[in-house]
This record gives C-alpha cells, structure tokens and sequence, in this order.
C-alpha cells in the first residue's frame, strides 16, 4: 500500500509494462558513461582547492587560450549568424537549380569528421593551397594564424545556425507578410520590423549552438592553427598538452572552466528557447 | 554564372506578389551569394580531400591505403563502431521508451543530462575517462593490479567514442515517441499482446525509419571522432590508431598522399551518410519527427 502510494507520486500509472526496466537501464548507462566520468572532472577540481584552482585558471598561458578559444569561436558564429540565416532564407523561399543538393550539403560539416576538414582546409588555406597562393600574393594570412582558427570554426559552426533557423522560416504565416505589406511597409520594413523579429530567437539559439561547438572543437583547428602559444593556441589544445605532461591537475582546470563556462551557455539557450516559444508560440 | 542560371529557372507561375517577396534581382543577387559561399566553405574541402588523395596516381593511393598500420587502423575503427552504435542504441531505444510512454517527475531535467555529451567538448569527454581510469585515479591502481588495460587500448576508446555519440539516436526517437504517443501500445496490450510482442510488432515498425537515421548518424560521428579518441588512445601505431588519428599521424610525418588517401575514405562515409541521410529525409519525412534538428 504504502509503497503503491509513494509511486503513484512521481509516476502517473499505466498499462504499458517495462516503465522500471526501461528507465532503470537509463539512468544506470546515463550514469556510467556520462554522469560519474564528469562527476570526476568537478571531483579532481574540488581536490586542488581554491587557491591552486585560480592559480592555474590564471595563468597567463591558460588565460591566453582561453580567450582565442572564447575570441574565435565568437566571430565565427557571428559569420554563421549572417550566412547561416541567408542561406536558410535562400533555400526555403527560392526555387533554383540544385536546391536540394546545397540543403543536404549543408549537414556536410556534421558528417565530415574533424580532422579530415582540418587537413583540408588547411591544403586549401596553406600558402601554397589553392586560395592560400592567391591570399599569399595580396600579402594576407590565414593557415597558421588565428584567422585560420575562424576558418575553421565557420565550416563546423554552419549548419547549427542554418538548421535551427530553417525551420522557424518554413513556420511563418504567409499571412504576417501579408498583413504587413497591405498596411503599406515597404518589403524591406516587413523585412527588419516583422520577420526578423520573429527569428531573433532562432537565430540567438544557432548563434549560441555554433558559438558552443566552437569554444570546444578540437580536431579541425589544431591543423590550421599552427598552435604557437599565446599567439593561436587554443584551449582544448592547452588541455592535451597539460596531459601529455602528466600535469593532471592543470588539464582538469582547464576543463572544469570550459565545462562551467559551456553550462552557462546551455542554460541560456535553454532559457531563450523558453521564452521564444512564450512570445511566439513557436520555439527554436 | 550560378546567377544568371537561377534567375532564367524561377518559375514564373508560383511568383509571389512584388510587395511580399523580393524583387528578382535581390532573389538572384541572395541566391548567388549563398551558391559562392557553399561552394567555398563545404564543397571546397571535399573536393581537395580526393584531389590530393589520388595527387599521385591510383597505384599510389592503393599502396597507401593497404599499408598495415592503415589497415590495422580501419579494422580498430570498424571494431570501435560496431560496439559503440549497438550499446548506444539499446540505450537510445531504453530511454525514448521511459521517457515517451510514461509520466514521471524530472523527465526534463533527464532529457537534458542526455543531451550532455554534445555540449562538451571533444577532448575534455577523453580527459574524464583518463582522470578515472589513468594512474593517480582511483580505479587506476585496482586497474594495474589486475592487468586491465582500459586506458591506451582498445576499451578506453570505445568508452570515449560510446560518450561522444550517446545522445544520437536516443533525441531521434523521444520526440517522435512523444509524438505518436501510447494509442498503439495500449490498443495492442488490450488485444492480449505481450509486452514484448507489443514493442517488436507495434512500436518498431512506428519508430524503424528514425532509429536508422539515428543509427546513421551515430556511426558517421562513431567512426569520425578524433578529439576524445586522441586522448585516450596513447597513439600506438598498429595498435590503437583509428582513422581519423591516422590521418593526423601520417599529415605530421608529411606524408600528405598517404594522410588524403585514409581521409577520402572518411570523406566518403560522410558522403554516403549525407546521401542516405537525404534520402530518408525526402521519404520517411514524417516519421523522422527530429530531422531538421540536425
């Protein structure tokens, strides 16, 4: 009785069997593969102490990377931001020749593993890569620089902002446009002061998704960025390098920053998703 | 070029009025831009992967790909996918069914601890298996004691890779599960169905399109991963190299045919996994409930 009661609870009853088996297997696997492993990033942090802690998240190497990774991975999602919203407008609004080839081509950088994109990009962006020789000759530099960096996180960062946005653009009401041009906006009026509106949530989620990726991508960065310290050296690499020196508890400070700091960022876009869907009944 | 040829297409009959869409030269002018930038940024690094692979000849793209510390590599990576996918689509197939066909308080806060893995970076999911399993941890001692290797073989790749994709095919299915909801299973329980023939012959049939684009998209990121395998893998040539670390290996040591010729075959997974991805997509949209999410 009294053990039906406290189960009735925290769980509406049904006739559906395996409730217990099913979401038992869960938590355990959750558990084991992810819960205690992570537990252990935020254990071994707890062991160095305060001060040691902040010793080594100050450290001006440590700083340095943190902020190139942090630097970079904003720029590149504000690239995508702007891109990745043309070309998701592109592809639900116009008909073109090829339409379906670039929709599916956009999930490339989600297929593609890192470091083959790393050493392709890094062939077509090296001084003597296919664009590389030509940005060689106008004097610019982008393998090997923290341009490079950018680069890179634009290729891995699209699709975040293109297949978050898509969506809510193939959900707007051709009836809103409508409306808006009947009352006399011009098409660029109904542009800024209606539908970008509209899809400032979506386009904050992509951004956001992007920009998380970005601080924490490895693979296809450490081939392009020539990794010289202080100068393009970027945090997950900085990570590697402390274990490669059996410095544990400077790889475990690293990371317990960049976990803290990438925490934040899901709670914010789980909170702007929230809010989305509050103020236009539709989430991103 | 790209321009003029979409503008000549669009059709004529489905064109908007002038007041809610933008004029054709705008259109064009968008449309180009998008086609140049695709171009530049994704179809780019494809196409220099397999020029630079086949920069040598067939012959030597062969030789490259059959030496054996390549071919020990796509077995140990063919290994590593094979029990990574499976674990985590039981798992994938466990959670939906908890999370889809039943009530229960803190089913938010779970899915969210399931999408965990995404959102942490690639060489800090390799660091936490090293900090419990590496010298110094807890279970590193017990560990040594009893000769089981887990760091620098093959298990601890497999847990990394098993971390990496654990979400995948799990955020297929619970929304599409959520979706559909419990008519089906309760008309056949009803019926005198076991709770096994239920799942097989009901629920199975209703999820089977999503779970392969799951599964798909598990074992492109399975046999792909190269930050969390790169921790804990130690790098011994033959031994505990995947592709993708191979690559790495091989482009260190200048070796730039040989690291192109295992990177086109990476690159050529990524393309059938776009291609069977799209065809899913096209016929089985709508019981594929998470698509565009990806």
């Amino acid at each position: 009785m009294a053990l039906a009661s406290a189960r009735v609870r925290w769980t509406r009853s049904s006739v559906i069997p395996g409730f217990g088996l099913t979401l038992g297997f869960t938590l355990v696997y959750l558990s084991l593969i992810v819960l205690i492993p992570l537990a252990g990033v935020v254990w071994r942090s707890a062991e160095l102490g305060w001060v040691q802690f902040w010793e080594i998240a100050l450290d001006p190497r440590t700083l340095q990377a943190l902020k190139i990774s942090f630097g970079t991975a904003f720029l590149a999602a504000l690239v995508n931001s702007l891109f990745g919203v043309l070309l998701a407008w592109v592809l639900v609004r116009y008909r073109f020749p090829g339409r379906r080839i670039v929709d599916a081509m956009v999930d490339l950088p989600f297929a593609l593993p890192t470091a083959v994109a790393g050493i392709a990009l890094t062939a077509i962006y090296a001084p003597n890569g296919w664009i590389g020789q030509l940005l060689s000759q106008a004097g610019v530099k982008i393998a090997f620089t923290p341009a490079g960096i950018v680069l890179a996180l634009i290729f891995i960062g699209l699709p975040f902002v293109v297949r978050t946005v898509q969506p809510v653009i193939e959900e707007i009401d051709a009836e809103v446009e409508e409306a808006a041009a009947s009352l006399g906006a011009r098409r660029h009026q109904t542009i800024l002061r209606v539908l970008l509106p509209a899809l400032a949530p979506a386009i904050l989620t992509g951004f956001a998704l992007a920009f998380a990726r970005g601080v924490g991508e490895y693979g296809s960065v450490i081939f392009i960025a020539g990794n010289i310290p202080y100068v393009s050296e970027i945090a997950p690499l900085l990570i590697v390098i402390r274990l490669e020196e059996f410095d544990y508890a400077s790889a475990t400070a690293i990371a317990a920053v960049m976990l803290g700091l990438s925490f934040s960022m899901l709670l914010i876009i789980n909170l702007v998703q929230a809010w989305s869907r509050r103020r236009f009944g539709y989430g991103a | 070029m790209a321009l003029e040829a979409s503008l000549g297409t669009l059709p004529k009959v489905a064109e908007p009025p002038q007041a809610t869409s933008e004029r054709p030269l705008a259109r064009g002018l968008l449309v180009g831009i998008a086609l140049l930038f695709v171009a530049l940024f994704l179809l780019m690094p494809l196409l220099v992967v397999f020029v630079q692979a086949f920069s040598s000849g067939l012959d030597y793209y062969l030789a490259a790909l059959s030496e054996p510390d390549t071919r020990a590599a796509i077995r140990l990576t063919l290994i590593v996918a094979a029990i990574a996918v499976p674990l985590n689509l039981v798992f994938g197939l466990a959670a939906a069914w908890a999370i889809a066909k039943f009530e229960f308080k803190g089913k938010a806060f779970l899915i969210t601890l399931i999408d965990l893995p995404f959102s942490v970076s690639p060489v800090i999911s390799g660091l936490v298996y090293v900090l419990l399993f590496g010298t110094g941890s807890l279970l590193g001692p017990w560990l040594k004691a009893h000769g089981i290797e887990v760091l620098f073989a093959v298990p601890g790749i497999v847990l990394a890779t098993v971390f990496v994709t654990f979400p995948f095919v799990a955020r297929e299915l619970i929304p599409l599960m959520q979706a559909q909801g419990t008519g089906d299973e309760e008309a056949a329980l009803s019926l005198g169905a076991s709770g096994w023939q239920t799942f097989r012959l009901v629920t199975l049939p209703n999820i089977k399109w999503a779970l392969l684009y799951g599964v798909l998209l598990c074992n492109a990121r399975a046999m792909g991963e190269f930050g969390a395998v790169s921790v804990v893998s130690g790098h011994i040539r033959g031994l505990t190299n995947t592709m993708p670390l191979q690559v790495e290996i091989l482009y260190n040591e200048y070796n730039f045919v040989a690291a192109f010729a295992v990177a086109s075959l990476l690159a050529l997974l990524a393309l059938v996994t776009l291609v069977l991805k799209t065809i899913l997509e096209m016929r089985f949209g709508e019981q594929i409930a998470a698509s565009r999410k990806h």
